[in-house]
């Protein structure tokens, strides 16, 4: 038998429970965020961020661990956020909660539905499921009336706003406090499964699928339910973007270009990763910000619109594949937090 | 019945326009097991260079030219800038690359040469054709010649010359052919800047039709279910799946869209290459792959 020398992972010395502190500190800026931000920081960047974080962990879920492309998350956005306004519209008895946690069944039943080819095919051959969600939905949300209660604009929006047991959601305030509470359940939600034996699954068909399936994995199942949680997720994150950030929606709002996004922010802040996408959904909202800021400094605000646009869109892809050939992990990885692989480490003692 | 004939014809004519733009997919697929979406990108770029180098006055064939000799730059960038620090690494990996090179070809496209639309005007009139009864459109009958006659002239390119014989090695087995001295860097940059040329020629029919604009690199979601039906690693099968979209939407649109509202035509080929994928899970022509542990 050879020796294998393994350096013991040191864990790192914690007297003071720094590490508790940590977390407590950052819960309280969480809930403070709203008294120390101004409403634009709100509205604008902060509650779309939280949405777009929610969003870009449900299709890592799929994506990141599960691996399976997706290019249809937008599709499942809007799965969500049509259901919750039938919902609202149509079962007024309803509360919001139990509505969004309905939509968003819904939504991972839709799911399910589209990721049933994945059993059968696999890898490039099944974007053409999830992009067959994407234009399918498209079409049922704008050709039938219904779907959006024949409103002339086509668009969805909640009539009683965002009001539930007696509760007033519909200031800034409200509505970040709203999403922040679902966004960390769903969080909270999805490192459990992770952790478990349904993470376990999704990762071994994520790095081969045949040995999974070999050494016992239940492929079939674990693929349905990466879909299905997914799915699930991303209608939750469709409901609030609809109503939390913008407001009304239309099937614009989840579009093709919605689905990109939300792939770029998982690719870019760290496939496989809880915290990656975060990061990723932080960079996408910021960079925007930081280079309109950049031109009007130093152009002076002489960039035409649609330049700038394009221009974006450039130093974008840039971005994403100088992060695939730098740093595949994203920024998950290139900020340095490596507690997650010490976990995994630990989980199988040598 | 005249009218289902003339549905199909139609419809198998615009198949071929989506099987120019699978052709370009599939190049690059053999060669370098890439599965490239900047495809739609690269011929939004060919035609806007186009119209913008004759829109300047330049003459066609100088504009011809010119736009070759930039495609064939940009080829060599992306191998260079793209593939080699990509090199190994999984195909989804290569794939969202080639989702941000999408990304940057528009960008720098749109923001040189404008986003607005273009009208471009290739010389050729969209008259109508009688045989018999049917309507043929004059347009999609030239543009199915010039799809034929550039499969011809690819299949002499893999079959008669040197390097269609070292694309051909390649695409077999990178490793054997790297071990027999071929230059697979090279082999690389020349399948690029061929599926360049081919999503030129496609993105000037295409741009004739529409006018140029952003929309034009959409026609890769056109050209996806094509893929999947005739399978990624053939051009017959690139072929034949285009001529079964091309057909199958046509149809479907006149025969069963109205029972359903209309407008069903850009999902309802994902839906028949979802049916074909149960039947065939590698496509019609596709290489069915042994998996090993």
């Amino acid at each position: 038998m050879s020796e294998i020398n393994l350096p013991a992972a040191a864990e790192p010395v914690d007297p003071v429970g720094l590490k508790a502190l940590g977390i407590a500190a950052a819960i309280a800026v969480l809930l403070a965020a709203p008294f120390l931000a101004s409403e634009y920081w709100i509205n604008a960047i902060i509650v779309p961020f939280l949405i777009l974080s929610l969003a870009g962990l449900g299709l890592n879920l799929l994506t990141g661990y599960a691996g399976q492309l997706s290019l249809g998350a937008g599709a499942f956005m809007m799965v969500g956020a049509y259901a919750t306004f039938s919902l609202q519209l149509r079962v007024p008895d309803l509360p919001l909660p139990l509505a969004l946690v309905v939509a968003g069944l819904i939504a991972g039943a839709v799911g399910l539905l589209f990721g049933i080819p994945s059993t059968r095919i696999k890898g490039f051959y099944l974007i053409v499921s999830t992009l067959a969600a994407q234009f399918f939905f498209e079409w049922l949300f704008l050709k039938f009336p219904w779907f959006y209660n024949g409103n002339s604009s086509a668009t969805i929006a909640l009539s009683r706003g965002l009001s539930f047991f007696g509760l007033e959601a519909n200031t800034p305030h409200g509505r970040y406090y709203l999403t922040l509470g679902i966004v960390a359940l769903l969080t909270l939600l999805s490192f459990n499964l992770i952790r478990g034996q349904t993470g376990r699954n999704w990762m071994a068909i994520r790095d081969m699928d045949t040995a999974a399936a070999v050494i016992g994995v239940p492929v079939f199942r674990a693929k349905l339910q990466a879909f299905a949680v997914s799915s699930f997720i991303l209608g939750i994150a469709g409901a609030l973007w609809a109503f939390a950030y913008l407001g009304s929606a239309s099937v614009q709002s989840f579009g093709l270009t919605r689905s990109y996004q939300i792939l770029f922010i998982i690719i870019i802040g760290g496939l496989g990763t809880i915290r990656g996408a975060y990061f990723g959904a932080a960079f996408v909202s910021l960079l925007p910000l930081a280079l309109d800021w950049l031109f009007q400094h130093v152009f002076g605000g002489h960039v035409d619109a649609g330049l700038l646009q394009n221009i974006q869109k450039a130093i974008f892809g840039l971005l994403i594949i100088w992060f695939l050939i730098k740093e595949p992990e994203g920024l998950a990885r290139l900020l340095g937090l490596q507690r997650a692989q010490g976990a995994r480490r630990r989980l199988f003692p040598s | 019945m005249n009218m289902f004939l003339e549905t199909l014809i139609g419809g198998l004519l615009a198949g071929t326009m989506y099987s120019l733009v699978a052709i370009g997919f599939v190049l690059i697929y053999k060669a370098s097991g890439v599965f490239n979406y900047a495809q739609g990108s690269l011929l939004l770029f060919g035609a806007l260079t186009f119209v913008t180098l004759t829109d300047q006055g330049v003459p066609a064939l100088g504009a011809i030219a010119v736009t070759i000799a930039l495609l064939i730059v940009t080829a060599i960038a992306i191998e260079k800038l793209l593939l080699r620090p990509l090199t190994n690494r999984s195909p989804m990996t290569l794939f969202m690359a080639t989702l941000g090179l999408s990304y940057v070809v528009e960008g720098v496209a749109q923001g040189i040469m404008g986003s607005q639309v273009r009208a471009l005007n290739l010389g050729i009139d969209d008259l109508p054709i009688f045989l018999g009864d049917i309507m043929i459109s004059q347009f999609d009958l030239i543009a199915a010649g010039v799809a034929l006659a550039i499969v011809v002239v690819l299949s002499l390119l893999f079959n008669r010359t040197r390097i269609g014989i070292q694309l051909r090695g390649v695409a077999d087995d990178t490793r054997a052919a790297l071990s027999l001295g071929i230059d697979i860097n090279r082999i690389w940059q020349i399948v690029w800047a061929v599926a360049g040329l081919v999503g030129l020629v496609a993105g000037l029919l295409w741009g004739a039709r529409q006018g140029v604009q952003f929309s034009l690199s959409l026609v890769v979601l056109k050209a996806l279910p094509v893929l999947i039906i005739g399978g990624f690693t053939s051009i017959p099968g690139a072929i034949v799946g285009g001529l079964i979209v091309g057909a199958g939407e046509s149809l479907a649109e006149t025969y069963i869209g109205p029972y359903l509202g209309g407008g069903i035509t850009p999902w309802f080929a994902y839906v028949l290459a979802l049916v074909f994928l149960f039947i065939r899970p590698a496509g019609l022509f596709g290489e069915r792959q042994i998996e090993r542990v």
